[in-house]
């Protein structure tokens, strides 16, 4: 049986990893494979894999990564993954990705896929447009068409068409992997002590590398080895991270909010694994199923319209009273559109639901954690406090 | 003769070159640019003519037949009594105003005092002063403003101890009148100065013996070379500010890359890394500017950067390379924010990590901002010339030669220890170009 | 003097017209509630001005009162106003000073209260930030919100499927949803007519824009530009106003060409032509003049720029069509600036930089701006590599008076021109090989 050490080791070597040597190794293995990168926050990944590809999630350069070409392309008002995924990609650590996706969360994303264009236009670069409507005669008929396109575009790179069939096998793979990684959340959720933040979130970020069969190995093995973990229950508070949907915290952010006194017990940091909330539809027109999924039964997030007012940041509401959370944090990078515009909002929700909250940035390099800790420590007592009250 | 002199007004020094026709240097000054660019530009103008006529006199004592190292010895020693006849100039004028400056309601009542203290400060002042200019003579820096009041301050507090009143009223108009002498501008009289200082300099050196009467005629004969100042152009950050012309001004960029090219003419790329700013500058053949990139509104990474850490740990600017050599590893520190650095700082000391790590990663993170600003710019491309005050930091150096190395190979890299003055000759050269063709 | 007056009052004319046509707008949303007309708000790039004409709906532009409250030195106020209320000093300034206007009582630009917009038509469009403004706005006002989703032109081309999306959206959702705030029944043959209106409008436009292919240029399509787009960019295109107006200021136009003059700025008439410019990005609104005399004061005419083509890039073909009125919307959509993709606007820069006989490319970097922003230093790249005529960097931002740094802007600007003219001295043209496309291939691949 595997240990939680084991998974959590493999786990810290590919997020380490910035040359992505899994990724390598898995294309490097059978002639004709193809790897396909996408950015954040959500890519159909069982198009890629039904294709024969592999779906590697490009999450940025981290804290480990020094940016000198990627600088060169960005001003300094704006967030940093870009210019941490250019660096990645001119240092070569991206050579062997065939293609890449660019979904639409933001503007700076959205016109890195043109950039990807001019300067390697030997990958398939394509930004992949989702819609803002939610009727299935409008924006499902829009977006039917839109996973065609990906889905001839994907065949084109694999040498042949990608059968409904195929799409239907990778659904089932994925829908797997979801309800897993939904199992992990609510097992966190019931006891965030016997499931560190750092560790939960490596594992989520092995499922950006790992072939999905695979990631679902290693996440059944962790349940099981989690749940038998001899972990002391400590007096901390419980919280709802958001905003961090993009541009990833540094891991020393993750474990700063836990080690300040916060559990956290519900986070949108990939939201790429967790999109759709339930199963896609297996039987029938597999694109349909998909769409039916990503209009009506898909996760929040700031990159999304929200058509109906009321419905307004609700999700999160329900969040904190589903996972039993006392507060939220606001963890936003610095220049991030999408957080930053939502916070507001999100915030007013969360105040006339007398629900606690407190709010910083960072970057994913951000070096400095004290005012983190601190503030996170703070905000951990005062909800002590007011529970005593 | 025919001189075309270029000044450029940096943010903390102001600069000035003096040339010929034939594009050689003739002179060059530089001077604290205060918070006034029209008294910096006269300063370190003359300070450059001043030079020049040390060349000058280089020049007409050529023909002279030295004993070894006795040319250099003479012009040393010169130059040494000129400064000092400056000085005492300076001294005295500074006590004048000092005289006029302690009149007034509050200091009635000490107002003997006061004069006689005054006068007994600044006849110490004059006594030290040889000794300040004397051979082999230290001094923390070579502006009136420094020399003159950390001396004032000493003997100052002293006697004012002496006479029983308190010293601040002697700071006070010091710092009142010292602004006033500073932004006079340079007296006239320089061929007398000059003239007495020959005379000082002839008495100190009993070497030369019977050639003294051809020194002195030689050095009179160059004195009376007239300097005309042909043509003046202004770069820099108060050229805007200056009562040039719109002819007389050109943009730092372009005689900078002029300046890099006129010491190095294989230089292709130029960075420089000053207090406020740092410049990727691409030129070509000719030393015309191809393309150029500047931090952006941001100014993170500059030179102040470096000033910031330095004052956070109690050191001097100059201290910082030095220790960061000393470092076994590097702290990776990934903000160059000025704002933040001292935060940054404390933050990794009290980690634990050590004093001169935490140095050398700030001194990469600085490079490697600087790195993007010339990936921006359009690369590295040989030769590679490196100018500002960060140039002169050997920690920052050493930095730079790696990540070059690492990005684009194998590229000579030219450091000049004149380089404070690559804009200010740029600029000489434009001057030139307005009138010789 | 006498052969002078009659041209200054030709001048004015166009000036004079749109400074009515703009204070009308203002006055009909002043007086909208108590003249029982309704209100929409909407976006410039992509409007759709011709159907809310449809629905005699009055039209209130954000981005309009924005601009209008920068150049009247309002929006430091309103911006820190909104940061106070929680709102990040990161985001666009737009948005801030928006909000910031309405928290403080909703004062239009012109001091007249502004109306609650009884719907907000979102047509987002180029720019994802509008989704979070109008979000944000209606959290406030808890009015109706029509979605029109524009998609991005990813692949640098309009699809079939984008089109329809489109045109369904707007049958399905767009126009019912503006029927059940006005009461107004739709009419598709009154859309066409005022299309037809918006077209002849729209060929008068692209006159006066490529009339900056003169020598010297008479008009200045930056500074000068952001006049002319005032009236098809907002609440008139598709009015018998707008026509009129642009067949104004094409009369003034043809007038200055046949004189050999140059374009007019706030100091009068520009004497000498010394530099050909196109800019890319917006302008500061702050300090817009300042800004403008940068230029001016050293002979540099803006001759093409981006920023005029944020509703719509006319110069391309476009017009709108009332053979196929709901089609053409969802082109015009489309195809605005900020829709098309990084590598179409290389395309169109270059283009211009080429038929304009520019000297170089100014990239006006604007902080609030990612959609315009992200990408721009490559672009400043490729255009160099392309042409081998240099490029710049400036960076300010619209309205938010922190970011406008005279002396670094002037400094730059300056630099650039004189690099222009000591090239030009030099009689070396660079060849594109020797710009910095052909840096190492560490940094570019």
């Amino acid at each position: 049986m595997t240990t939680l050490r084991e998974i959590n080791e493999r786990c810290s070597a590919l997020y380490e990893d910035l040359n992505f040597g899994y990724a390598r190794e898995w294309k490097a293995a059978k002639p004709g494979r193809k790897v396909v990168g996408h950015m954040p926050f959500y890519v159909p990944r069982e198009i890629i894999h039904a294709g024969g590809g592999l779906p590697l999630g490009i999450f940025g350069g981290g804290d480990q990564l020094e940016v000198i070409h990627g600088d060169a392309y960005y001003q300094s008002y704006i967030c940093r993954i870009p210019r941490s995924t250019i660096e990645l990609a001119v240092t070569k650590r991206l050579d062997f990705v065939d293609g890449m996706l660019f979904p639409s969360i933001c503007d700076v994303v959205r016109n890195l896929s043109g950039m990807w264009k001019v300067m390697f236009p030997n990958v398939y670069a394509k930004y992949f447009d989702v819609p803002q409507n939610y009727r299935d005669d409008i924006g499902g008929t829009f977006y039917i068409n839109e996973l065609n396109e990906l889905r001839e575009g994907l065949g084109k790179l694999a040498g042949r068409r990608i059968s409904d069939d195929e799409i239907r096998a990778s659904i089932v793979l994925f829908n797997e992997n979801r309800r897993l990684v939904r199992e992990v959340y609510a097992f966190r959720a019931a006891q965030p002590w016997k499931a560190p933040a750092a560790d939960v979130y490596l594992l989520m970020r092995a499922g950006m590398t790992l072939a999905v069969e695979e990631h679902n190995r290693m996440l059944r093995e962790y349940l099981d080895a989690a749940d038998k973990a001899d972990a002391r229950k400590r007096d901390n508070c419980r919280i709802v991270v958001t905003g961090a949907f993009c541009e990833q915290p540094p891991l020393n952010l993750v474990k700063s909010i836990e080690l300040s006194g916060c559990y956290i017990v519900d986070d949108d940091f990939l939201l790429v694994n967790r999109w759709e909330q339930s199963d896609v539809a297996v039987e029938g027109d597999p694109l349909a199923n998909l769409a039916h999924a990503y209009l009506h039964n898909s996760a929040h997030t700031a990159a999304k319209y929200e058509d109906t007012e009321k419905e307004k940041g609700m999700w999160l509401v329900d969040s904190v009273r589903k996972n039993r959370a006392e507060g939220v944090i606001f963890a936003c990078p610095s220049f991030c559109d999408p957080a930053l515009l939502e916070r507001p909002m999100l915030q007013r929700v969360l105040a006339e639901h007398k629900i606690p909250f407190v709010a910083f940035k960072y970057a994913e390099n951000s070096g400095q954690m004290q005012p983190i800790r601190e503030q996170a420590g703070t905000f951990a007592d005062s909800i002590k406090l007011w529970s005593v009250q | 003769m025919r001189t075309f002199i270029g000044i450029d007004l940096g943010s903390t020094t102001t600069k000035a070159v003096v040339m010929d026709e034939n594009s050689a240097i003739l002179g060059r000054g530089i001077t604290n640019s205060r918070s006034n660019y029209d008294t910096a530009t006269r300063v370190a103008k003359h300070e450059a003519l001043i030079d020049t006529r040390f060349t000058l006199f280089r020049r007409g004592l050529g023909a002279i037949a030295f004993g070894a190292g006795l040319l250099e010895q003479f012009l040393a020693e010169l130059e040494r009594a000129f400064r000092l006849e400056q000085y005492l100039e300076q001294i005295g004028d500074l006590e004048r105003v000092c005289g006029d400056n302690a009149q007034g309601e509050r200091f009635r009542d000490v107002q003997g005092k006061i004069r006689d203290a005054l006068a007994e400060v600044f006849a110490q002042l004059r006594k030290d002063a040889p000794a300040l200019f004397a051979k082999g003579a230290k001094r923390k820096s070579d502006f009136f403003r420094d020399i003159a009041g950390s001396r004032f301050m000493a003997i100052g507090e002293e006697v004012a101890g002496r006479y029983k009143f308190p010293f601040d009223l002697l700071l006070n108009i010091y710092d009142r009148s010292i602004i006033e002498v500073e932004n006079r501008p340079p007296a006239d009289d320089e061929s007398g100065k000059l003239l007495r200082a020959l005379d000082r300099a002839i008495g100190f050196m009993p070497s030369l013996a019977g050639q003294s009467a051809d020194v002195a005629q030689a050095v009179r004969a160059s004195l009376a070379i007239p300097l005309e100042e042909t043509y003046v152009v202004g770069t820099g950050y108060g050229r805007v500010t200056l009562p040039f012309s719109k002819e007389h001004i050109r943009s730092e960029i372009l005689c900078h890359g002029l300046g890099a090219h006129l010491m190095y003419p294989e230089t292709r790329t130029v960075l420089d890394i000053g207090g406020q700013d740092t410049k990727a500058i691409q030129v070509d053949a000719a030393g015309i500017v191809e393309n150029f990139q500047m931090n952006d509104r941001c100014a993170a990474g500059c030179g102040r950067y470096l000033g910031y850490i330095a004052d956070e740990m109690n050191l001097g600017l100059h201290e910082l390379g030095p220790l960061a050599m000393q470092a076994t590893r590097t702290v990776r520190i990934n903000s160059t924010c000025t704002v933040f650095a001292g935060a940054e700082l404390r933050d990794r000391l009290a980690l634990g990590e050590k004093r001169e790590d935490i140095i050398a990663g700030l001194h990469r993170a600085i490079i490697l901002r600087a790195m993007s600003i010339l990936s921006r710019s359009g690369g590295v491309k040989d030769q590679f010339t490196f100018t500002g005050g960060v140039a002169k930091n050997e920690a920052a150096v050493t930095e730079l030669r790696k990540l070059i190395e690492e990005n684009y190979g194998k590229v000579a890299i030219n450091i000049n220890p004149d380089s404070i003055y690559t804009g200010a000759l740029g600029a000489a050269e434009f001057a030139r170009r307005a009138v010789v063709h | 003097m006498n052969a002078r007056a009659p041209k200054e009052v030709v001048k004015e004319a166009s000036m004079l017209k749109q400074k009515e046509m703009i204070s009308g707008n203002y006055a009909k949303l002043a007086s909208a509630k108590e003249q029982g007309r309704k209100v929409v708000s909407t976006f410039v790039p992509g409007n759709l001005n011709e159907l809310i004409m449809c629905f005699d709906l009055v039209n209130n532009l954000p981005e309009i009162n924005a601009i209008q409250n920068g150049m009247r030195k309002k929006t430091g106020g309103y911006i820190m106003e909104a940061e106070k209320r929680g709102h990040s000093e990161d985001v666009c300034t737009y948005v801030k000073a928006d909000l910031g206007m309405i928290a403080k009582g909703n004062l239009g630009p012109d001091g007249h209260p502004l109306p609650a917009p009884d719907a907000l038509l979102l047509s987002y469009t180029g720019c994802f930030t509008f989704m979070k403004w109008f979000e944000l706005v209606r959290e406030q006002y808890k009015c109706e919100t029509l979605m029109l989703h524009v998609p991005y032109e990813g692949d640098g081309h309009a699809t079939k499927n984008m089109r329809d999306y489109i045109v369904k959206q707007l049958k399905e959702v767009i126009i019912p949803g503006l029927e059940r705030v006005s009461g107004v029944k739709f009419d598709i043959d009154r859309l066409r007519e005022i299309l037809r209106e918006s077209a002849k409008a729209e060929s008068h436009f692209v006159w006066v824009l490529q009339s900056a292919k003169n020598k010297p240029s008479p008009i200045d399509a930056y500074f000068g530009g952001v006049y002319y787009v005032g009236p098809i960019f907002t609440a008139f295109r598709g009015t018998p106003d707008a026509t009129e107006y642009y067949r104004l200021l094409r009369g003034e136009i043809e007038q200055r060409i046949a004189n050999g003059q140059g374009p007019i700025t706030p100091d009068g008439e520009m004497k000498e032509e010394k530099y050909r410019l196109v800019v890319e990005g917006p302008p500061n609104w702050t300090s817009f003049r300042d800004f403008w005399k940068m230029f001016y004061d050293e002979g540099a005419v803006v001759v093409a720029s981006t920023y005029t083509k944020v509703g719509g890039v006319y110069d391309l073909g476009f017009r709108h069509d009332p053979d196929h009125p709901l089609e053409s919307l969802a082109d015009y959509c489309l195809g605005c600036y900020t829709n098309r993709n990084l590598p179409s606007r290389i395309d169109l820069i270059e283009k211009y930089v080429n038929e304009y006989e520019a000297d170089g490319l100014l990239i006006n970097s604007i902080k609030s701006c990612n959609s315009f922003s992200a990408g721009q230093l490559l672009i400043l790249r490729e255009i160099e590599r392309r042409t081998g005529r240099p490029a710049a960097f400036i960076e300010t931002d619209l309205v938010d008076p922190r970011y406008f740094s005279p002396a670094n802007v002037k400094n730059r600007l300056e630099s650039y021109l004189q690099m222009i003219e000591q090239k030009r001295r030099s009689g070396i043209a660079p060849p594109a090989a020797a710009m910095p496309g052909a840096a190492p291939a560490a940094a570019m691949q």
